[in-house]
């Protein structure tokens, strides 16, 4: 059976997930599940000397799910200290659920080959770790969730966490964190705040001790276990890594330029209307470019919201935003500001993306700037897998922000030899009924069903194609590409942001 | 035309092609290794085979490390191998070639 994008998910790995069958949630009642507590005593305290000697104190052992956050991105080294003093005890069959993983956590490849690690779920896969299980090295096949997926997951319970390792810049002897201050500062901690207030015992790990109490308050003493003292948890600027370029590309600007057209002439580009942008050359671009717009026609925005950038807070000083809703910092320059803009306020990953909460930020948002390695002419959007099929992305808020009023998907018609618009993406991320606008070096695709779209931005100068007519073009510059083989087995599938089936990924034929 | 001494044309850039060419006792032998093999890798294959029949060359020894480069820039970086694996041979008037 197919689910409404048209994949089909094999029934003997589906478990008891349902097939996606559109955006909108037929979800009525949620029953959240709630963490054991083991009452700290009075005079108890928290500080312990190691990690082994933490992971003792736990009594963790076989079969346990533990998870960690990514807000130090490429510059994390808690993920890879805690698997291998956990290896080195000769724990196995772990699940992990980490918020994500990026290309430092390559070591974890020996960990699943020695059996340590047997499940994982995750929002992101790079480099080696990637590879390896695109060729099969897991028995299980990962599940990938969106950010505000992973909340809703964590909040239902389909992931039940036994222990949080959570990395954090400063706490108090107590338990108080925070990402703003400290020797490695990170900023936001809004996802990690999921796995403080779900996970069963919270481990935090710093490598800088402030007196009681340390404020502000991100992750609360009454959530928080243990501590142990660190000599560095990562490196600030490893945060930035691939995502703060600021592009002198021709192409990129000529791409941003045309994201602007589209915003400041639609219905949207009015006073108090909100945005989120994502990473990327492009987008920060956008940025720059849309203060510019902002400014010559008086407009300020309300909010804008997801991983933020430096742009985003010259916009912030300038005035031209209101607040800034702050799930994750993006550079060092956002995760200081946190700590001393009082109009940039830190959001938990539920507030930020939840589909199954009472509201998430991602519902008021007007308009958002995503990127992606391929759209094909569905308006299915891939960020998971490269056109060679193996996983090397991540979905980040991707498919939560794109529920926006106007979901616009910033991409070059070609990159090398790879076409960027294709007849069938890899592996479908968003599906194309929550985008909206195509934006390419050479002209835009509306989405057929958003005639008002259509309308209002016809006849403003702006070049204007089918998908199906960008595809070709794509097409004539780089001929029509091979499929890519596959194997039978699953190696990972693809939840939707409400749990859904969205899309699966097969092991790679070599 | 007969392929002579060893060239090479292009460089390791993206989206351009580095193609090592030499003479071979017997046949075509070609050795491709390309960011895009599984998309483009047999069509990589075709093309140069083309380019060399058209040329008339029946024996020679490819080399190619490929960073994503299109048709065109196979096509010119093949045709700057192959004059530059003749010359020796017989001398190239770069200036008036098509």
């Amino acid at each position: 059976m197919m689910n409404k994008v048209k994949r089909e998910i094999p029934e003997e790995v589906r478990g008891n997930n349902k097939l996606f069958a559109g955006v909108n949630t037929d979800c009525k009642v949620v029953q959240r599940a709630a963490p054991k507590v083991r009452p700290i005593k009075l005079g108890e305290e928290k500080l312990v000397a190691s990690i082994e000697e933490v992971i003792n104190k736990l009594n963790l052992c076989d079969n346990m799910t533990i998870s960690f956050h990514h807000h130090f991105r490429e510059g994390d080294y808690i993920i890879n200290l805690v698997m291998d003093a956990i290896a080195k005890k000769g724990i196995k069959n772990l699940t992990i659920a980490p918020s994500s993983l990026t290309n430092v956590h390559a070591p974890l490849v020996h960990h699943i080959k020695t059996g340590v690690i047997t499940n994982m779920t995750t929002s992101g896969l790079r480099g080696e770790l990637g590879e390896a299980i695109s060729n099969g090295v897991m028995k299980e096949p990962v599940r990938l969730r969106s950010h505000g997926g992973r909340a809703r997951a964590i909040e239902a319970g389909d992931i039940k966490i036994d222990v949080a390792f959570l990395g954090v810049p400063s706490t108090d002897l107590y338990g108080n964190a925070n990402g703003v201050k400290g020797k490695t500062i990170c900023g936001s901690l809004g996802y990690a705040q999921m796995d403080a207030k779900y996970a069963d015992q919270v481990v935090l790990l710093t490598d800088t001790i402030l007196p009681y109490p340390n404020t502000p308050i991100s992750i609360a003493q009454t959530d928080v276990d243990y501590i142990v003292k660190l000599d560095k948890i990562g490196d600030s600027e490893g945060i930035g890594i691939g995502a703060t370029r600021f592009t002198t590309n021709p192409k990129e600007l000529q791409i941003a330029e045309l994201v602007k057209e589209v915003i400041t002439k639609s219905v949207y580009f009015k006073n108090g209307f909100s945005f989120q942008t994502g990473t990327g050359g492009a987008a920060l671009a956008v940025t720059r470019f849309l203060a510019e717009e902002m400014k010559n026609n008086s407009i300020k925005a309300s909010f804008a919201l997801g991983g933020i950038t430096k742009p985003m807070l010259t916009l912030l000083e300038e005035n031209l935003v209101d607040t800034i809703l702050d799930v994750q910092d993006f550079d060092k320059e956002a995760a200081i500001s946190l700590g001393q803009q009082e109009r940039q306020i830190e959001i938990s990953a539920s507030y930020y993306a939840d589909p199954h909460n009472k509201g998430a930020a991602v519902n008021q948002l007007d308009v958002v700037i995503l990127s992606a390695l391929e759209v094909d002419n569905q308006f299915n959007v891939n960020v998971m897998t490269g056109s060679d099929g193996v996983l090397r992305g991540a979905i980040g808020g991707h498919c939560d922000a794109a529920n926006a009023k106007m979901t616009i998907i910033s991409a070059p018609l070609v990159r090398g030899r790879i076409p960027t618009i294709v007849d069938r993406v890899n592996t479908v991320i968003t599906p194309g009924e929550s985008v909206d606008v195509i934006v390419t070096e050479i002209g835009i695709a509306i989405n057929p069903k958003r005639r008002d779209l259509i309308a209002s931005l016809s006849d403003q100068g702006i070049p204007i194609f089918t998908i199906d007519a960008l595809q070709e073009k794509a097409y004539e510059i780089t001929g029509t590409p091979k499929p890519i083989e596959y194997e039978d087995k699953v190696v990972a599938l693809v939840e939707y942001r409400d749990g859904t089936l969205i899309d699966k990924v097969l092991q790679v034929k070599q | 035309m007969e392929i002579i001494n060893q060239s090479t044309s292009g460089t390791l850039e993206s989206s351009d092609i580095q193609i090592i060419l030499g003479p071979n006792k017997q046949g075509i032998d070609i050795d491709i290794r390309s960011s895009v093999q599984k998309q483009f890798g047999e069509h990589i294959d075709m093309l140069i085979r083309k380019i060399l029949s058209d040329k008339m060359i029946e024996h020679a020894k490819v080399l190619v490390v490929d960073n994503g480069a299109l048709d065109c820039t196979i096509r010119a970086r093949m045709e700057t191998a192959i004059y530059r694996s003749i010359e020796g041979n017989q001398r190239v008037e770069w200036g008036v070639i098509k």
